[in-house]
């Protein structure tokens, strides 16, 4: 489904394109930070506790969701002095794109680099034979990994358009919404392999992020009738 | 920016093309006041799409969004239109560029995941003798780093023979090196490269059926590549041509020496092209003082270059041709002299008010481009290449160099646009792809395996 959006919204504008390349590009540097500070703290620390190791491990998916927020806001800011800069350089005084599909764009950047670095290894092992769960693991493996990455990308995409729109009219809380969200979310997969625990309130989520969204992008429930009811 | 190797007797280095940046794009105002790009947009694509009665038509890169505006413009508007118009196509542009590094990209890495042969290890080059199987740490680096000296050097001296060979104009030397090197490359690489494919999937193949396949691959490469023929399978000879000589580079140079080349090589091309006696840098001028094409075998190239004088460089004798030529860039100042008094443009360039315009109207019009070279497009696969063949993360490693890479390519594009003369187009791309490769191999592999391991999701 991301190929589908990335297709179908993205692919037309070349400008669209390269703010998606840039937002993957900064939430790789996050990813590469973060894990700088993970495995920092790995090495400092005695290999052979396991509760430390797990502790150390939680530390990092937060301090690296932290990151990720962090590095959302200054691709913002980027973003914003790009903005600037087109609308002054672009011939009738409008920029050739919003702040709001830029953000959508960013948000798909953000989602499809996330997806692709959690998904891509698991799907070469795939392709490779071999039994799931063979080890008292759940045998779900890779169809719950296949929809929590799903889950994940659109949730980024979501958590852009918020995120980009609480800091443009300044309202600090949809900031706050959107971290505590991601927190929430990476939290929950914690829970696996107990899936109820994790896909539910992420689904869940996601729903109520996407709706969010998708108000704030200026729909609403009538345009949805008028949509669906026109096409069928 | 362009070297050769052209080792006949030995298959292993046939050549090597390095690169630099340039662009094609028809250069706005401002820029004719420095002389490169003027004489660069000579060399490229000299026509734009032209309206009747445009007045005034900068840099109609997308076609014709001027067209229709008959006001005369005054110089600095004029000059911020130029601006905004090359920035805003810029990313037309980009996306130009993108699209044939990600192939070659593509390529590398597909054939490198799947054909057995090319991670192999077979042997060296001659240019890299020393081999790389010692026990110690510090013999190992010392062997790299002798081998990547070697190699720089080769690859200067042979620039350097180039560019004098360029400005004592014995064009037909070279062009019977570049012939019989992408002869070679067509020919011989392409063989074993199909073989080693037709070996993987166990497909078997007669030898008459290979030779007519063969044969009409590089006849119609070599036609298209040095002569005429469609844009788009141009570009894709030359796509394939860069996969080819990045997949012999991947495979013939060892591990560490690779990366030491890498990294030298685009400290190199940052002197060679920035440096006032550089090579690359003379070769550049010296083709648009000229108001020559500099080799279409060399250069990747995202618009047409639909000129009938391409194929005759010698400018000694200003053949009908030529004239058509440039009269078609003086065109575009004859169409902005009834707007404008004084020619902003014709500072560095000869104006020649009173060339003929009616030649102009017959030329095809094509849009501009940029114009990589190809020894860009090689050292990015190899980078990529490497990435995949070595790293043991394998996948995430060559995302995170390719995104790299575009993003190299990105930024070097926009100072392109910035600073509007050739740019060496390895140094940032390189460097960022070779940090990613060894912080995304060394940090981050560890901690995503962890993860997946116990399935959390960041």
């Amino acid at each position: 489904p991301a190929f589908g959006l990335f297709i179908f919204t993205i692919a037309r504008d070349p400008l669209r394109i390269i703010i998606l390349i840039a937002g993957a590009f900064f939430w790789l540097v996050s990813l590469l930070l973060s894990s700088l500070i993970w495995f920092i703290a790995v090495k400092a620390s005695d290999p052979q506790d396991e509760r430390l190791q797990k502790g150390l491990l939680i530390f990092g998916v937060m301090f690296s969701v932290l990151l990720q927020e962090a590095f959302r806001f200054l691709y913002y800011k980027l973003l914003r002095k790009a903005i600037e800069g087109l609308v002054a350089l672009s011939e009738d005084g409008c920029s050739p794109i919003s702040i709001q599909q830029m953000a959508y764009v960013a948000g798909v950047g953000f989602g499809l680099m996330s997806g692709a670095f959690s998904m891509v290894n698991l799907l070469a092992d795939a392709l490779g034979p071999g039994t799931v769960g063979i080890h008292g693991d759940s045998q779900l493996y890779f169809l719950t990994s296949a929809f929590m990455t799903m889950v994940l990308i659109f949730l980024h995409t979501f958590w852009g358009i918020l995120f980009f729109h609480g800091c443009e009219h300044r309202r600090w809380w949809e900031i706050a919404a959107v971290v505590i969200m991601h927190l929430t979310v990476s939290g929950s997969s914690f829970c696996n392999p107990l899936y109820v625990g994790s896909l539910v309130p992420s689904y869940l989520l996601m729903a109520a992020a996407a709706a969010w969204a998708y108000l704030l992008s200026g729909g609403s429930a009538q345009n949805l009738r008028r949509f669906l009811l026109c096409k069928c | 920016m362009i070297t050769f190797m052209n080792n006949s007797d030995s298959e292993e280095e046939p050549c090597n093309e390095r690169t630099s940046l340039m662009s094609a794009e028809s250069p706005p105002v401002p820029s004719y006041q420095d002389g490169l790009p003027a004489s660069e947009a000579g060399e490229a694509q000299a026509h734009r799409k032209r309206r009747a009665g445009s007045s005034r038509g900068p840099n109609n890169i997308a076609g014709g969004e001027t067209s229709g505006l008959g006001i005369p413009v005054r110089e600095s508007a004029l000059e911020n239109e130029e601006e905004e118009l090359t920035l805003k196509y810029g990313a037309k542009h980009v996306i130009m560029l993108f699209v044939p590094v990600t192939l070659c990209m593509i390529v590398v890495v597909a054939t490198i995941k799947s054909v057995r042969f090319y991670t192999e290890k077979n042997g060296q080059l001659i240019y890299t003798p020393f081999s790389e199987d010692t026990p110690s740490v510090g013999q190992r680096l010392l062997n790299s780093v002798l081998n990547t000296i070697i190699m720089i050097s080769v690859i200067i001296v042979m620039t350097v023979f180039l560019v004098l060979l360029y400005k004592y104009r014995c064009y037909k030397f070279i062009h019977g090196w570049l012939i019989l090197s992408s002869l070679m490359l067509l020919f011989l690489f392409t063989y074993i490269y199909l073989g080693e494919v037709l070996k993987t999937y166990n497909v078997a193949m007669d030898y008459p059926t290979l030779f007519i396949v063969i044969w009409n691959f590089g006849a119609v490469g070599m036609i298209c590549i040095h002569w005429k023929g469609p844009l788009q399978l141009q570009q894709a000879y030359l796509i394939m041509i860069s996969a080819l000589m990045a997949l012999v580079f991947i495979k013939y140079l060892p591990e560490w020496s690779a990366w030491v080349i890498l990294g030298a090589i685009s400290i190199y091309d940052l002197m060679a092209v920035l440096c006032p006696k550089g090579p690359l840098r003379m070769l550049v001028e010296t083709a648009q003082e000229r108001n020559e094409p500099i080799f279409p075998a060399l250069i990747y190239s995202s618009a047409m270059m639909w000129t009938v004088g391409m194929a005759k460089p010698d400018t000694a004798a200003r053949g009908p041709s030529q004239q058509a030529w440039g009269a078609a860039e003086d065109g575009r100042e004859h169409l902005r002299s009834p707007s404008h008094a004084e020619s902003q443009m014709s500072e560095t360039r000869n104006p020649g008010p009173t060339r003929p315009v009616t030649s102009l109207e017959e030329l095809e019009e094509e849009e501009r481009g940029v114009k990589l070279g190809l020894g860009d497009f090689i050292f990015y696969s190899v980078l990529v290449g490497k990435a995949a063949a070595t790293a043991s993360g394998d996948w995430n490693t060559t995302l995170a160099c390719f995104v790299a890479i575009l993003i190299g390519l990105c930024l070097t594009l926009l100072l392109l646009a910035v600073f509007k003369k050739a740019l060496p187009a390895l140094p940032i791309s390189i460097t960022f792809g070779l940090i990613f490769y060894f912080s995304t191999d060394n940090l981050v592999r560890p901690f995503m395996d962890t993860l997946a391991s116990h399935q959390l999701y960041i």
